[in-house]
């Protein structure tokens, strides 16, 4: 029974993990599955198979990068072509990794992946420091503000494990990161392939005092990583059962996208800006005293207000910006490119609507952060700093105050795809 | 001072609920897919949990392979009169004798392949737009590169490398004529959270998932329980074993596993003990090493 409620007790961890090409990133996340327990034993039969085939490497004579590899296209080439979800969990929490792959023109994989991650995992090879791409995957994990960023220097089997050099790869790295907005910035020493420091502590690495990847993955506290301040609610759906036993119930169903909402507080709907209070905060399983991220649930009002979707419940006394002129960063993602005046369909928050773009300000070169003011051609994968006008005005915070009311997707209108991430500033 | 925090099984269920209500809301004419398993079971709660006190605000949709365990069936329809639920039946018998479909011969076969022709042409002729599916991520690895909205093209297909990004919580339902979604509001669960999360909510689930004496063959590693639509090989005879099973699919290709687990508590214990993936049992994945990625791509859930 004790178990069963650690189960019931334990909690979420979102991260991304991000590496180029060979640093060895299958490889650790295949090390953090085998030796979290988490391979099943056909998983294990299948990818000792595809081994000696394909040739293993690794103490366990098999390849662990071969548990990550997803398609066949991907196994045939040797690459990872998109973003792979894995799980797994310890008894203390449950893991969600967005597995992006390094290539550069993937980096709106990468930017997806970083989107709901409250962690990242850099993976920089110890031969090779801080090259261009470390860079890159520092600025965007920066850039989507993902709390924490753990730098494995991995390959350190390679390197003779060697403190020194690994010394030398944080001190080029913390310089780098000094010119970035990131809360909480770690490193730990690592092979993934022999296995130091990735769940069990290194015998061969003594001078590591710190933690390994697990312990920290396990401990870093995440609760504090959402916005508690600022109460938003984007409305989503209305319900109104319209039944004999709920004939006035009227609803307004949504996930809290920031602050925390309690039964009777004054609150505005925008954006008529009528002012009622919380008569109720509902789910299937009774009422609520009070709601906070992420949480879904159903609030009523206590005066008949004209509420729909793409409205946002908020307190009187802490509203958001109101606006259609809005300057954001984006990635662009589109095979066309981003150009000035063009339309594109927008999604913020519950909130659909259009808009044009007014102005590119500038590009930035994600390898040393530096404005290029004179291009302005954005392609996929590039990202730019854009003004745009609104056909409707949006509720939004910044998104380094609130990643849910800050960040928005532009579309394609022609084709429906998502080409564009923007984080409003 | 008060912590605001959520257990990840109520960060999930949240998650699953906000996709429910994004989805009733993108799209004009949804349907969800159920099979009668513990993820479509899962999947349906959530779904009442979104819209109470109002009512699921699309009909279900069961392919019915006619290879179904009876203990299924008997469920479903119990579920139905229980919840009030609408309940549409794609008969894959009615595909094969309308010449749509070829039934597969041999001691392997299975509806298995032909259940995704009975589903493309249910979910036109009731012109749906979007499709839930219990898909989880877990399951396997194609499922890992699932979106929880995945595009499909008018002709239902799946293609990987042209996914839609899907960023933060912020999801694009936008299609064209004649396009549709599949859309997985359970994708980042794992078996262990549905079992949990069962135990937990006190989720009624059908009987063959509990401990319980069955005729069964074995046939290359895999149990199969010993029925009049299963084509028996030469020398194989049914034994009576306490089994259960871990997936509910056709009765042809669902393997079971030797169990005495027979309640919540002991089968958790048992999946938490377990070497084995649950879709290890299935033999329709076991055809090939992209045997999942094949049937994705051609419009399979």
């Amino acid at each position: 029974m004790t178990e069963q409620h650690a189960y019931l007790d334990m909690d979420l961890l979102r991260f991304t993990t991000a590496g180029s090409v060979d640093d060895g990133k299958s490889t650790l996340i295949g090390r953090m599955l085998y030796d979290s327990k988490s391979i099943f034993q056909d998983q294990m039969e299948a990818i000792e198979k595809a081994s000696a085939r394909i040739g293993g490497e690794g103490e366990e004579g098999v390849n662990l990068a071969l548990l990550t590899d997803g398609l066949r296209a991907e196994r045939e080439q040797g690459i990872t072509i998109d973003v792979a979800y894995r799980y797994f969990a310890t008894p203390k929490r449950k893991f969600i990794i967005a597995d992006t792959p390094g290539h550069i023109q993937y980096t709106r994989n990468m930017v997806t992946g970083a989107s709901s991650a409250n962690l990242a995992i850099i993976l920089v090879d110890a031969r090779k420091g801080l090259i261009e791409q470390t860079c890159r995957h520092s600025f965007i994990a920066s850039l989507l503000k993902i709390p924490h960023i753990i730098f494995c220097v991995n390959k350190m089997d390679l390197v003779d494990y060697e403190q020194d050099t690994y010394e030398s790869i944080k001190d080029d790295i913390e310089a780098f990161c000094s010119k970035l907005d990131v809360q909480d910035i770690r490193f730990i020493p690592i092979s993934a392939l022999k296995g130091d420091n990735v769940v069990h502590k290194s015998e061969r690495m003594d001078w590591y005092q710190g933690g390994t990847l697990m312990y920290n993955l396990e401990n870093i506290h995440i609760s504090g990583d959402y916005n508690h301040v600022d109460c938003r609610f984007p409305v989503q759906f209305v319900i109104r059962p319209q039944t004999d036993e709920f004939h006035d119930y009227r609803g307004y169903a949504g996930r809290i996208a920031g602050g925390v909402f309690k039964k009777g507080d004054e609150v505005a709907v925008l954006p008529s800006g009528f002012t009622s209070r919380i008569a109720k905060i509902d789910t299937m399983d009774g009422e609520v005293d009070e709601a906070f991220t992420p949480m879904s649930c159903t609030i009523l009002l206590e005066d008949n207000l004209d509420v729909s979707r793409g409205d946002m419940i908020v307190r009187t006394n802490n509203k958001p910006e109101v606006g259609q002129d809005i300057d954001m960063m984006i990635c662009w993602m589109g095979d066309q490119k981003l150009v000035e005046g063009a339309k594109y369909s927008i999604k913020h928050t519950s909130k659909d609507a259009r808009c044009i773009v007014k102005e590119i300000r500038y590009k930035v070169n994600v390898n040393n952060l530096h404005r290029i003011e004179d291009d302005k051609e954005i392609f996929a994968n590039d990202i730019a700093r854009i003004s745009i006008r609104t056909t409707q005005p949006l509720f939004y915070d910044r998104y380094t105050r609130n990643r849910a009311t800050g960040s928005i997707i532009l579309i394609d209108e022609s084709n429906n795809k998502t080409v564009g991430a923007g984080m409003i500033i | 001072m008060q912590s605001y925090s959520l257990t990840h099984l109520k960060e999930l269920e949240s998650e699953s609920i906000f996709v429910l209500r994004e989805v009733a809301a993108q799209f004009e004419n949804p349907v969800m897919l159920f099979s009668g398993g513990k993820d479509s079971i899962v999947m349906f709660h959530l779904a009442r949990k979104a819209f109470w006190p109002g009512k699921v605000p699309f009909p279900l949709l069961h392919v019915d392979t006619g290879h179904n365990f009876p203990e299924t069936i008997e469920f479903r329809d119990w579920l139905m009169k229980e919840t009030g639920a609408d309940l549409i039946v794609g008969s894959v018998q009615q595909s094969i004798d309308e010449g749509k479909v070829t039934e597969e011969k041999g001691v392997n076969a299975s509806r298995n392949g032909l259940q995704t022709v009975t589903l493309l042409e249910s979910l036109e002729k009731g012109k749906y737009d979007a499709a839930l599916g219990g898909g989880r991520r877990d399951e396997e690895k194609a499922r890992a590169k699932e979106r929880f909205f995945s595009h499909r093209d008018e002709f239902g297909q799946w293609d990987p490398k042209n996914q839609r990004p899907e960023l933060w919580n912020i999801f694009n339902g936008k299609k064209a004529m004649g396009e549709h979604f599949r859309v997985f509001p359970i994708s980042n669960w794992t078996e262990m959270d549905i079992w949990q999360y069962i135990l937990a909510e006190k989720i009624a689930i059908p009987t063959i998932y509990f401990a319980h004496k069955r005729k069964v063959i074995e046939r290359d590693g895999v149990i199969l329980a010993d029925n009049e639509v299963i084509m028996k090989k030469e020398g194989e005879v049914g034994v009576e074993k306490m089994i259960r099973f871990r997936t509910i699919g056709d009765m042809t290709c669902t393997g079971a596993v030797e169990s005495d687990a027979d309640s919540l508590e002991k089968i958790i214990e048992e999946v938490s003990s377990t070497r084995v993936t649950e879709r290890g049992s299935r033999s329709d994945d076991k055809r090939s090493e992209a045997a999942m990625e094949d049937r994705k791509k051609q419009g399979y859930f």
